[in-house]
């Protein structure tokens, strides 16, 4: 954590052109760039400017915006309500997809439709977020005028429907994306279930295809698809910058774009810690879950996967 | 993905599976459409050419975008880009990822360490994300900048790979002999880590080439990519959204022509894996 906090600090400190600018006006005398330089504190060493951040994140104190002057974490609680349900929906509705369609490429790889899942999920790894929600909007909001193209009610979550009329596309788009890589994995974990030794003989001793796939399959299959799952749902997190963008939603990933674009490091700071936090608190919970659905990765040795 | 392939098949003659082959016919056919443009397009990319937002016809073969400027030129301009963009990127990752990949799994223990940790971390970030915040950090978008955003942000996928490689290489008991004769570290890995290694690590940069691709579109799509009048795919396709209610098929285009690159250079790179490693067995 303290190494992420590190790298953010020196890459964001690379920008060229100094934070004071964005408070000054363009004829500012030296005086003023001076005071504004204090304000924002780049006048002081780049060693104290980090012992200072790494003091006000110990305090979780996110700074305010250079541009609104608004609380950085305030701004970011805000923009989570957007995200995090975006991120979230996507997430379950991609798992519901991907899960029933990667097993059924796998089982059935010989027939037609089996192989074409796995086709269609090789075109989808190819195909760009943004072009996904443009050919939605395209279809959708153009041809079939069923979702707005665009935008987020102002009134936010007062009128949920509402809301989630508008979050349908989004959802969607980054659902696509994300199952298109993960039937891939599950097809592949469920054929290392399939051609498994203990598969054979609990099918020798008697069960089902289907019952032996159930009890013996599930859970030896889930453990490499859940650390997919972690990483997949880190990047959707991080990822929904260009989402974000093609359907302007006020979320995260908006706000470190104009955060960017105005030089704000305050801004831009706090979204990467949280986003930071966030990508390792669910590589976290995805260990743990492995934990409880393996466990042989209990043990002492089974610590460090 | 075949499923074809005998597990026992001869070692001896690579084969060309028609995923390799498909994958190579498409990428083939963007670089000779990127190396036409260079001396000649139907029409001139920046000039208008006719009418505005005009569908597609004989004339204008993806119909002209909103300055009524051709775009099926612009298209192939962009392949032109794209492919530009990718060998750029694919350059500067290979460059810095196997120099410092190198080192990390020469280096001793604590440097290791630190380095693997840095990777993580660095990968734990979407590229695209990297991308941003590098290209954010120079002084304005521009191609070069997109390149070397792109490259930098890839390096560490292709460091942590090649220092897992190098490592598993330099356990081996060849390399105490070749360190006992007394070879020195530059030649072992000359003689003895890169060769063993390239057959994967060339697989991973054509992989590395395509999200590249990808990288390259996303960032012109969010204003971040070369600016106009370079007529990168993403930037059509963030023009072409803005008029996607007159215009439909202008948001259509771009994408087929982006989609059929990357989909040929991950064939390319699936084929490319068979014929580089004959024991690996597919499904």
């Amino acid at each position: 954590m303290l190494i992420a906090a590190a790298v953010l600090f020196l890459l964001l400190r690379l920008l060229p052109g100094d934070p004071a600018n964005a408070l000054v006006s363009v004829g500012a005398d030296a005086q003023q760039i001076e005071a504004a330089r204090r304000q924002v504190g780049s006048d002081l060493p780049i060693s104290a400017q980090f012992v200072r951040y790494l003091g006000q994140l110990g305090s979780l104190d996110l700074g305010t915006s250079f541009v609104s002057g608004v609380s950085v974490l305030e701004e970011i609680g805000r923009r989570l309500t957007v995200t995090l349900p975006l991120t979230a929906l996507a997430f379950v509705s991609a798992i519901l997809l991907a899960l029933p369609l990667g097993i059924l490429a796998a089982v059935k790889r010989d027939r037609w439709y089996g192989g074409l899942i796995s086709v269609v999920s090789q075109l989808g790894v190819a195909v760009p977020v943004f072009w996904i929600g443009i050919l939605l909007v395209t279809a959708f909001a153009v041809k079939l005028r069923l979702f707005p193209s665009s935008g987020f009610p102002p009134s936010g979550w007062r009128d949920p429907l509402a809301a989630l009329h508008q979050l349908v596309l989004p959802i969607l788009t980054i659902a696509l994306v994300m199952s298109a890589s993960l039937i891939r994995y599950v097809r592949s974990a469920t054929l290392d279930v399939i051609g498994s030794d203990y598969l054979r003989t609990a099918r020798a001793l008697g069960a089902g295809y289907g019952e032996a796939l159930v009890r013996h399959g599930i859970r030896n299959g889930a453990v490499p698809v859940i650390s997919i799952l972690g990483i997949e749902l880190a990047s959707t997190l991080l990822g929904a910058v260009v989402v974000e963008r093609v359907f302007s939603l006020p979320g995260l990933g908006s706000m470190l774009l104009s955060g960017i674009e105005q030089r704000d490091y305050p801004s831009v700071q706090g979204v990467l810690f949280i986003s930071t936090l966030m990508v390792l608190l669910v590589g976290f919970a995805a260990d743990l879950i492995q934990r409880l659905v393996d466990p042989r990765l209990r043990g002492p040795s089974g610590g460090r996967s | 993905m075949t499923d074809a392939t005998p597990a026992l098949s001869p070692p001896s003659s690579p084969r060309l599976t028609p995923a390799f082959v498909i994958g190579a016919t498409l990428v083939g056919l963007h670089v000779i459409v990127g190396l036409i443009t260079l001396f000649w397009a139907p029409y001139d990319p920046t000039a208008m050419t006719g009418g505005r937002l005009a569908p597609p016809s004989l004339a204008h073969w993806a119909g002209t975008d909103r300055l009524g400027r051709d775009l099926f030129t612009e298209i192939m301009v962009g392949a032109r880009i794209a492919l530009a963009v990718g060998i750029g990127a694919v350059a500067i990752a290979a460059t810095i990822g196997v120099t410092i990949g190198l080192l990390a799994a020469f280096a001793s223990r604590t440097v290791d360490d630190v380095l693997a940790a840095t990777l993580d971390i660095l990968i734990a970030f979407p590229t695209l994300l990297l991308a941003m915040l590098i290209v954010a950090a120079s002084d304005g978008a521009s191609l070069g900048t997109a390149i070397l955003a792109i490259g930098i942000a890839a390096s560490s996928i292709v460091a942590r790979l090649t220092r897992i490689l190098a490592r598993r290489v330099l356990a081996m008991d060849y390399i105490t002999a070749a360190r006992v004769s007394g070879t020195g570290w530059l030649g072992i890995v000359r003689i003895h880590v890169l060769p063993n290694i390239w057959p994967t690590l060339i697989v991973n940069l054509a992989l590395q080439f395509g999200l590249a691709v990808i990288a390259e579109a996303s960032l012109s799509y969010l204003g971040l990519g070369a600016p106009p009048p370079n007529a990168s795919w993403g930037r059509l396709l963030q023009e072409a959204q803005a008029t996607v209610y007159t215009a439909p098929f202008g948001a259509v285009a771009p994408g087929i022509a982006l989609v059929s690159l990357v989909i040929g250079l991950n064939l390319f790179a699936d084929g490319l894996r068979d014929v580089a490693d004959p024991t690996r067995r597919r499904r």
